[in-house]
């Protein structure tokens, strides 16, 4: 299972996909938020085996 | 797996679909800062002997902003304007909360750069957030009153500190939105003004430009974080239901489905522009207003010194967006 924290909630998800399927598995635009891996960005098209901890960044600010 | 950095083939950080071009950490920061070094000499922005004031708020693109002038080797500082504004309006915890990024980024490049401070409610006696609550009981009071301090403020510092130019984090998202906004609504004279470098005015417009309209703000959250530049992540309380993250969020859904489409729709508008394709834009004949001395359009007070005089109504009467 991998674990995705966005925004202070903790989610968890079948892994083998995509960061990219994970991001809209979540209802989130791809193109709203970066993914983390260890401290690291990771692109969307990354492969996400069956455990790993993600974390998404939104990146959008407004006002 | 994942792609590859087209310059080494190490693993990359960011794709940015629109240029069809994924990067790893070292290529990414070296392709940013070599398109803000071209960005900036194109539209003619900065000069290498200004000294220039960063407009820094704490967040992503400020942050980032005022890293990537100094890393360039320009001459650059920071203001905070401490807003004072929290959650609970009658307190600064997310103003002091974003200082906090400021500051620390400031240390971090001290002695090279320093970070100015102004406080609103030292200097005026009273927080944006109350100064919003003795306005009228608009929607969205608590932006316009903040828009119009910060402009005030912003350009007032800027000259009376001596700086020649005033750079604000503006990132493309940022910038269409804000065309989305005016296209909406035809308002072709607002179209006009939106330009990529304001120039000083001899009744005491400061320079202002906005060296990142040509990233998107995903590349700027991007750059802040492989840079290790810590900031605040936290909205503002008041951003909640803001019209431009509306538009960010279609402008978005509609980059989703395809790229490009952002970057199109604003550097369209900007050749459109060049080519003529709006009415010139005539700055109104401005005055210096009687009090604050800073340049307006009105006869008497400027619109800040206006909304600043106005009595605070009392605490409880408050209307909630
Ligand atoms: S969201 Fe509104 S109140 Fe908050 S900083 Fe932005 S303009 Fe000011
Ligand atoms: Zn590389
Ligand atoms: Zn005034």
């Amino acid at each position: 299972m991998i674990k995705v924290s966005f925004k202070g909630a903790e989610h968890t998800l079948e892994g083998n996909t995509t960061v990219r399927k994970i991001i809209a598995a979540l209802g989130l635009n791809p193109e709203s938020v970066l993914a983390m891996r260890d401290g690291k960005l990771i692109v969307n098209e990354t492969f996400i085996g069956k455990e790993a901890e993600i974390r998404l960044i939104s990146v959008v600010s407004g006002g | 797996m994942g792609y590859r950095c087209r310059k080494c083939s190490g693993d990359s950080v960011i794709n940015m679909r629109q240029h069809r071009l994924a990067l790893c950490e070292d290529h990414f920061i070296e392709w940013v800062q070599k398109h803000a070094a071209e960005f900036i000499r194109k539209h003619r922005m900065l000069e290498p002997e200004d000294r220039v004031l960063v407009a820094v708020s704490g967040g992503k693109d400020s942050l980032s902003l005022w890293s990537i002038l100094l890393d360039l080797g320009y001459q650059a500082d920071g203001i905070y304007i401490d807003l004072g504004i929290d959650r609970d309006r009658d307190e600064s915890g997310y103003s002091k909360r974003s200082l906090q990024y400021a500051v620390e980024f400031a240390q971090s490049v001290s002695p090279r750069a320093k970070l100015h401070v102004l406080d609103i409610k030292a200097v005026y006696g009273r927080s944006v957030t109350e100064i919003a609550r003795g306005g009228m009981g608009a929607k969205r009071k608590y932006c316009s009153a903040c828009g119009l301090v910060k402009r005030h403020e912003l350009n007032r510092m800027t000259r009376e500190l001596g700086y020649a130019v005033l750079a604000t984090g503006h990132n493309l998202d940022d910038e269409a939105a804000v065309l989305m906004g005016n296209s909406l609504n035809w308002e072709v004279e607002y179209m006009a003004r939106q330009a990529l470098v304001l120039p000083a005015s001899s009744t005491g417009l400061v320079k202002k430009v906005k060296p990142l309209a040509r990233f998107y703000e995903r590349e700027m959250a991007a750059y802040a974080i492989v840079r290790g530049i810590p900031y605040i992540m936290e909205e503002c309380p008041f951003s909640e239901g803001a019209t431009s993250l509306g538009y960010k969020e279609v402008l978005n859904s509609m980059e989703r489905k395809s790229s490009g489409t952002k970057l199109k729709f604003y550097f369209e508008f900007l050749k459109a522009k060049k080519k003529g394709l709006l009415p010139n834009y005539v700055p109104p004949e401005l005055r210096l207003c009687e009090k604050c001395g800073e340049p307006t359009g009105s006869t008497g007070l400027c619109a800040f010194c206006r909304l600043i005089e106005r009595p605070a109504r009392p605490v409880g009467v408050d209307t909630l967006e």
